[in-house]
């Protein structure tokens, strides 16, 4: 009977990456700042404190000719960010959502938006280190997941890529309950100090080459629980960190997409956080 | 308002307590706060239409009181994270473990949720926890803090002679994320936030049971669109959570189609409340006052949307309770006796299933839910974990009976007002609301326009210690069952 029910609604398996996906592009997560707002001076007051975990920042430009914005600069730290939207809500005219569940990046600053200019540069770097480390992965991979104090809901997201409609078994991505079998780490939660040793367990019972992935703004900093006598404020202090997946929790598109990139198997445009293996090897699935 | 009694001694406490317990009322939980030095413990006691706050105060210099758990043997969690958060010793406590704070120090840092400042960082210690077991042949198994799959992180010691399991110790303490003392100091309505990831798989029931407690201090009575909403993102999430609770007991059985099947639901409940709120969880709609919004799906297309999945779920719902090879697994399975539950107070699917319905939506009701009609209940006495798999399916069947009346009023709407201003000075209430999980309850102090303490209980809290009784005759291939089947989150226990 059970045969026949799976056959019943036909595929329900998402595309993506190889074919563009509504879910994944219409995706808000996490807050951003416009492109270019031009601010009069003194319109920053209080702009910081519409953030409960102070993701926003503000800073005087340098002033120079090349400060695309005189006067004071305002940012977001994505890595900060819950997608509570109360900056949204408050000030439409300088925050916007941004678009679409690839939020990840292989850099904790590089979610800082407007990007630092040296940014690009370190990406590269690691972009290239990641590289050389995956490449004895081929294409099957094995995720061990550890939950380092989240709230629950980030596990329900990372379970959600095993459903059918995300179905990662068929890019080879499967999860596995031994460190000893695990290529990526796939860490949530704000780096409870009472997991801190069991994560450093874990992560060295896994053999090299390794990834490790900090899913979710919790792990990325903290979030909302942190500062805490408990937390370490984010398990880039516990373990070393390759990609850093912002959202409250991560939507499951999201974190799809932080291990495609670590794998170096995104396709699409170039761009900023998406960018793929200049040799080309990568980026296409196999046909099935 | 909260009724608040102050009783002085613990002995005091404990007599009134048990006159109420013996006059049919429920407790409720148990928590500490700093109060000037010492220690004020509070019990809560839920009776039909409030729960009771009875404090009693420890002096300051007290390092140990008379426990509570030899009258109330409810009290056995309780007291020992009040005696991990203070240091303050029940006497007479069966087994002080620590629960949520392991610390081995002679001298730990006790964090003192309501004290003034900050705790320094802790510095857990996993030695501190007795490992030995005794009996010819006897060993422990520990499953965790790591599971074995994409789990919460939480350690079940099973101390085995092989088969079977005549013991299980639960060690909860490895994700505790400090939230109490975290609300401190915030502003009511940032609260919100932070109890919307108490438990984060119960977002909506938490913020709602925050709400209320500063609803009543602030004697607000939310608009009558905006209670609909809440009964709407609600049950939608009680939903969510009951089909996970199926899928993982699927998945135990080694069923993968219904695994499958079970999951797809899960994730279209859970796009349809990311269309509706913006948020797959439903975060950042309940407010202080009321919503911050109106769903964002219109009423016909929400219908439309409920109805097919809900022909959806009841064909495969009815498919896995005809699966003779899964309900065998269930049957007998974890067993809950019903003067366990009645005596413990055993909350949501879990009492119900032991013939102890408690629930806070009939027993005090909020929001819309008095003027929705709903089915009357089956009952339940097996206590088993088919029983409590079939008290989650009739809940799913009400919740969408609900949401198709919620649909329909929420179609009439004509004044779009969705927020009442909330204003708290000061004091201290009782908020609750009924997660998927059982009932939830936030107790909030506010001095000065902020939040001083907040105690947030969770259902998972108060149900997984009775997961220490339920493996009578059970061996440990029924272990994942039982689990699936309790449907607790560890973040709102470890909290």
């Amino acid at each position: 009977m059970w045969v026949f029910r799976g056959l019943r609604n036909g595929v329900v398996t998402t595309r993506w990456p190889r074919r563009p996906d509504r879910y994944f592009t219409d995706w808000h997560g996490v807050a951003t700042i416009r492109d270019h707002p031009s601010l009069p001076p003194g319109d920053i007051e209080g702009l910081a404190e519409l953030c409960p975990t102070g993701a926003i920042h503000t800073a005087p430009g340098n002033g120079g000719p090349d400060d695309e914005q005189p006067g004071r600069r305002v940012g977001v730290d994505q890595g900060r960010c819950i997608g509570c939207g109360r900056c949204i809500q408050a000030r439409p005219d300088l925050f916007a959502w941004s678009a679409g569940a690839g939020v990840a990046a292989l850099a904790r600053q590089a979610l800082v938006v407007p990007a630092v200019a040296e940014t690009d540069e370190t990406l590269a770097e690691l972009r290239d280190d990641l590289r050389t480390r995956v490449r004895a992965l081929g294409r099957s991979v094995h995720v061990r997941h550890l939950d380092v104090g989240s709230d629950g809901s980030d596990e329900w997201e990372v379970l959600a890529l095993l459903n059918p409609v995300y179905d990662v078994h068929r890019l080879g991505i499967f999860f596995t309950a031994t460190p000893r079998h695990a290529d990526i780490l796939l860490v949530t939660g704000a780096g409870a100090r009472g997991m801190a040793a069991p994560l450093r367990r874990t992560y060295q019972g896994m053999p090299d080459p390794k990834v490790v992935i900090a899913a979710g703004t919790d792990a990325v900093s903290g979030g909302l629980t942190a500062p805490s006598y408990a937390i370490a404020g984010g398990v880039g202090g516990l373990v070393p960190v390759d990609v850093w997946v912002p959202g409250s929790p991560p939507s499951p598109f999201s974190v799809l997409h932080a291990i495609l990139l670590a794998l170096g198997r995104l396709p699409g445009p170039p761009g900023r956080r998406r960018r793929t293996d200049k040799t080309g090897k990568t980026g296409k699935e196999p046909r099935p | 308002m909260t009724e608040i009694v102050g009783l002085g001694e613990v002995a005091s406490l404990r007599d009134e307590l048990a006159r109420r317990l013996a006059g049919g009322q429920r407790f409720a939980g148990l928590y500490g706060a700093d109060h000037d030095g010492g220690v004020r413990l509070t019990a809560l006691v839920a009776a039909d239409g409030d729960v009771a706050e009875l404090d009693a105060d420890l002096p300051a210099d007290a390092a140990a009181y008379p426990a509570l758990t030899p009258s109330v043997p409810a009290a056995f969690w309780y007291e020992r994270e009040i005696h991990d958060l203070f240091g303050v010793a029940p006497d007479g406590h069966p087994r002080l473990d620590p629960l949520v704070l392991p610390l081995l120090q002679a001298d730990p840092v006790r964090p003192r949720p309501g004290a003034e400042k900050n705790p320094q960082r802790l510095d857990p210690d996993e030695h501190a926890l007795p490992r030995h077991v005794m009996g010819p042949g006897v060993f422990t198994i520990p499953h965790g803090p790591v599971r074995s799959g994409v789990f919460e992180s939480v350690e079940y010691l099973v101390e085995t002679p092989g088969e079977d399991i005549p013991h299980l110790n639960i060690r909860v303490f490895y994700k505790h994320r400090g939230i109490e003392k975290r609300f401190e100091h915030m502003a009511p309505a940032d609260g919100v936030l932070l109890a919307e990831r108490v438990e984060g798989i119960a977002s909506v029931a938490h913020a709602l049971a925050y709400c209320h407690a500063l609803e009543r201090l602030a004697g607000c009575v939310p608009p009558w669109p905006a209670q609909l909403v809440r009964v709407l993102y609600a049950e939608l999430e009680r939903i969510a959570n009951h089909l996970d609770a199926a899928l993982k007991l699927a998945d135990a059985a080694g069923l993968a189609v219904a695994v499958a099947r079970f999951g797809w639901h899960k994730e279209r409940v859970l796009r349809l409340v990311g269309r509706l709120a913006g948020n797959r969880f439903g975060r950042g709609v309940v407010v202080p006052g009321g919503v911050s919004r109106l769903p964002a799906l219109g009423p016909a297309a929400a219908l439309a949307e409920l109805n097919g999945l809900q022909r959806n779920i009841d064909v495969d719902a009815a498919l896995l309770m005809g699966t003779s090879s899964f309900l065998d697994r269930l049957r007998t399975t974890g067993p809950l006796p019903a003067d366990r539950a009645r005596a413990h107070g055993a909350l949501g699917p879990v009492g119900k299933a032991s013939g102890h319905a408690c629930d806070a939506r009939d027993d005090r009701p909020y929001d819309a839910y008095p003027t929705l009609g709903a089915a009357p209940r089956r009952r339940y006495d097996d206590g088993d974990a088919l029983a409590r798999l079939r008290v989650r399916w009739d809940e799913v069947r009400e919740s969408f009976h609900l949401l198709r009346q919620v649909v329909d009023q929420l179609d009439d709407i004509h004044d779009p007002t969705v927020r009442a201003p909330v204003e708290v000075a000061g004091g201290r209430a009782v908020g609750w609301a009924e997660a998927p999980q059982g009932e939830v309850l936030y107790a909030v102090q506010v001095t000065d326009g902020r939040v001083a303490r907040c105690k947030p209980r969770s259902a998972s809290f108060h149900n997984l210690v009775l997961f220490h009784e339920v493996f009578v005759g059970d061996i440990l291939t029924d272990f994942p069952f039982s689990e699936a089947s309790f449907g607790l989150s560890i973040a709102g226990v470890a909290l």
